[in-house]
């Protein structure tokens, strides 16, 4: 982790402002996911948040600052993680972070209706150099559970400060910053009770600590190397094999570890000891046979036919609000804004040469109106989504569709995404920040584009009565039909040949449901949609500009323009369609936006605005075989720039981007050849 | 990896109903895979209850004050012995 360690004060000893007089802290939230450490972090920096990537890494980085009297706080959000040992690369970067930059406090955020399993956290933490505060949140959620939890004893069995709150509900977040304050100026002692290994396995782990003491790089303590070698760590163990350990050392150690190749239950057993003597005094359980609000509705939510009519309705309701919400809105947008932006360009340029108006109008401001558009689309998905997540509703969808999401080597997690990709494909793409394995993320990321969105339906809704009349919807039925089970058979082709691996465990944590926080939600709906403008925004704006140039030169008619000749030059291909160019035009025009479709076929065929005027054209000039063609290759082709953007914003890399267009020109291309010469011989 | 034999002694947790409670006596896999059931609470001689199993697909468990879901291929590979009643089931 290069470039991050200049403005990080050494360990514990803060970083005096000389200027100022002000100190500088730097404290870490570390965690389990759904214990409100993103509240907490949400809380306490508010829209100072700055949004990046760990270094390296997709995984998002978050860093704000708080300030508490004269005291500056530098607070870095660490992924949730329910270990520190290597299973994917939130625990890596998490652990490197404490052990590599130091932090003056690791402020731990757990949940205190399940502390048994989040403190196991703790007692991972506990063992590193940087001090820990314990922030026991939810403790009016574990009351409602009926459990009744004394942090003062807790504190006394930790050695370590406890501050009970209800981030929820901005209780003791102040004085969880407070105690951080004073742990860091000396007022409050600090004794950690750090768990010990198991006595059975104490010789082993000596033996180990032995061999590779001497070998260990520099910020990373010997002890807890070798306990991580013992826990059979992936990360740790090809480190020390490959870089510290010569060859027949190594062989040494690699022998201790196959004979206790246990251990890794055995070391996680002793903590649950400790957590279990941690807890004894301070935590008083209810009976059983309580109970709770989450049982009564998971009764429900997670039954095999309830959870899916649940889930039915609520993304019905999700449609609805597109259409009902979300399309207005972005008609309103593109007549109003985009259109008297057009409209008072033209004007302005009115004495300038044309080329100059057609670039501003027709390039910059319809480009950047497909951005704008797409908003209001977008905002309402990213709240749905923050919404669903933040009452703990996610995991359920997750789990009703874990069965059927099986078949494409995919869990339950990937649906939610994949859904989404009915409106707009552009949430669906980003929607996979939800997944947590990476393999089965980038995998998502290849199908959501064959999902038909709204602006595909819109084409075939307007070409389908044409040609094919009363048998129109049932075409238009077909047609999704068709994608899905392209898109079921991409994913199972896929996962065997291209993303092979071992699918990831399905262990995933049903939180228990809660209150939504508005700000929370807020807060990320906010950051979701303008990072949205800033990165997929600038590349759609620069790729309209493009296809605009493309369509316009040389002579500024788009019949003779480069695009023209580009879909001319094409036409042999359009023709195993039986596609006259135009078509192909249409085509690489819907690359933009899959409605812009129509638009060029007005131009091309001369109809102008009149849509009777384009039917009466295009009947004239296709067949039902080429038009059902044409369908078949609209519905599955390119994905529209917008799209092509996210998928690089998300995948970070051109390599995948460049496979995802490939793969569906092919599958779209050899789909329509088929259907059309199948078609013709029926 | 030396523990290929998969020890079939005792039910697996994918057979047990929805409402009984547990004891872990033995789990099966890689590194990664007891790692990651670790973290979640799983350990041998950890008690769960099964909160829902319906025969098919993914199933729910309580333990350590946690609901977690775990398919159903996850769950063959945990075995299982009948908790001891002490009441309250912990």
């Amino acid at each position: 982790m290069d470039g991050s360690t200049q403005a990080v004060p050494v360990n514990g000893k803060q970083a005096m402002d000389v200027l100022n007089g002000s100190v500088t802290l730097t404290v870490a939230l570390a965690g389990q996911p759904n214990v409100g450490k993103s509240t907490v972090f949400n809380l306490l920096t508010g829209l100072s948040q700055h949004v990046g990537n760990w270094p390296g890494k997709t995984v998002e980085q978050k860093t704000g600052t708080y300030r508490h009297g004269g005291l500056t706080i530098h607070l870095v959000d660490l992924p949730g993680t329910y270990s520190l040992t290597a299973n994917s690369q939130e625990e890596v970067i998490a652990r490197d972070y404490i052990i590599k930059e130091r932090p003056d406090v690791v402020v731990a955020v757990v949940n205190a209706a399940s502390l048994e399993r989040n403190l196991y956290l703790v007692s991972e933490l506990l063992p590193l150099q940087s001090r820990v505060v314990v922030g026991l949140n939810m403790v009016d959620v574990a009351a409602g559970e009926g459990m009744k939890i004394e942090p003062q004893v807790l504190e006394a069995a930790l050695g370590v400060p406890v501050v009970p709150m209800v981030a929820a509900k901005n209780q003791g977040v102040r004085e969880l910053m407070d105690t951080v304050d004073r742990l860091t100026r000396g007022e409050i002692s600090y004794e950690p009770n750090v768990p010990e290994i198991r006595a059975d396995h104490r010789d082993v782990l000596d033996e180990i600590c032995a061999l590779v003491t001497g070998w260990v790089p520099a910020p990373y303590p010997a002890d807890w190397m070798a306990l991580k070698l013992l826990e059979g760590d992936s990360e740790i163990t090809a480190m020390m094999r490959d870089q510290c350990l010569p060859v027949e050392q190594w062989d040494l150690v690699h022998e201790i570890l196959m004979e206790h190749e246990d251990a890794v239950l055995a070391v996680a057993s002793g903590r649950y000891e400790w957590v279990g003597r941690m807890i004894r005094a301070a935590v008083t359980r209810p009976r059983t046979g309580q109970i709770t609000l989450t049982e009564r509705l998971d009764r429900y939510a997670t039954h095999p036919l309830w959870g899916v009519l649940i889930l039915a309705a609520i993304l019905g309701v999700v449609f609805w609000l597109t259409f009902a919400v979300g399309t207005p809105l972005q008609n309103a947008l593109d007549v109003y804004v985009i259109g008297g932006l057009a409209e008072i360009a033209s004007g302005l340029l009115a004495g300038l040469p044309s080329w100059v108006s057609g670039l501003v109008v027709d390039g910059i401001i319809a480009g950047a109106g497909t951005v704008v558009t797409f908003l209001p689309i977008l905002v309402i998905f990213f709240a749905v989504l923050a919404l669903l997540e933040d009452v703990g509703y996610m995991a359920r969808a997750a789990y009703v569709m874990d069965r059927f999401m099986h078949l494409m080597g995919l869990h339950g997690r990937s649906f939610i995404p994949l859904f989404l990709g009915f409106g707009c494909n552009v949430p669906a793409v980003v929607g996979t920040r939800i997944i947590d394995s990476r393999r089965a993320r980038l995998l998502t990321i290849l199908l959501a584009p064959m999902v038909p969105c709204a602006a595909r339906m819109a084409v075939i809704v307007f070409l389908a009565p044409i040609f094919f009349g009363r048998m129109a919807t049932l075409v238009a039925w077909g047609l999704i039909g068709m994608s899905l089970i392209v898109l079921a058979v991409v994913g199972v082709l896929i996962n065997k040949w291209v993303l092979k691996g071992e699918l990831a465990a399905f262990i995933m944590e049903l939180p228990l449901y809660h209150r939504p926080n508005p700000r929370s939600i807020g807060i990320q709906v906010w950051q979701n949609s303008s990072e949205f403008l800033k990165k997929a925004g600038s590349l759609i704006l620069v790729m309209s500009v493009v296809i605009w140039i493309f369509s316009t030169l040389p002579n500024g008619e788009i019949q003779t323009s480069y695009l023209a000749g580009l879909g001319k030059a094409l036409a042999p291909v359009g023709a195993l369609m039986g596609l006259p160019w135009e078509m192909v035009v249409a085509l690489l025009a819907s690359l933009v936006a899959k409605e812009n479709s129509i638009a060029t076929l007005g131009i091309l065929f001369g109809s102008g605005e009149s849509a009777a005027g384009l039917q009466a054209a295009l009947a004239g000039v296709l067949t039902p075989a080429a038009a059902l063609a044409f369908l078949v290759v609209q519905m599955l082709f390119i994905p529209c720039i917008a799209t092509v953007a996210v998928i690089r914003q998300e995948t970070k890399s051109w390599g995948w981007t460049a496979f995802s267009v490939g793969l569906l020109l092919i599958i779209s291309l050899s789909g329509g050849i088929g259907v059309y010469q199948l078609a013709r011989v029926l | 990896m030396a523990s290929k034999r998969i020890v079939q002694n005792g039910p697996s947790l994918s057979s047990v109903r929805s409402g009984e409670s547990v004891q872990i006596r033995r789990m099966n896999g890689g590194h990664q895979f007891l790692s990651r059931l670790a973290s979640l609470g799983f350990t041998p001689g950890a008690r769960l209850q099964v909160v829902q199993n319906y025969g098919h697909g993914p199933i729910i468990v309580h333990l350590r004050d946690t609901r977690v879901a775990l398919g159903r291929g996850e769950a063959k590979k945990i075995l299982v012995e009948r908790a001891v009643e002490v009441g309250d089931g912990r």
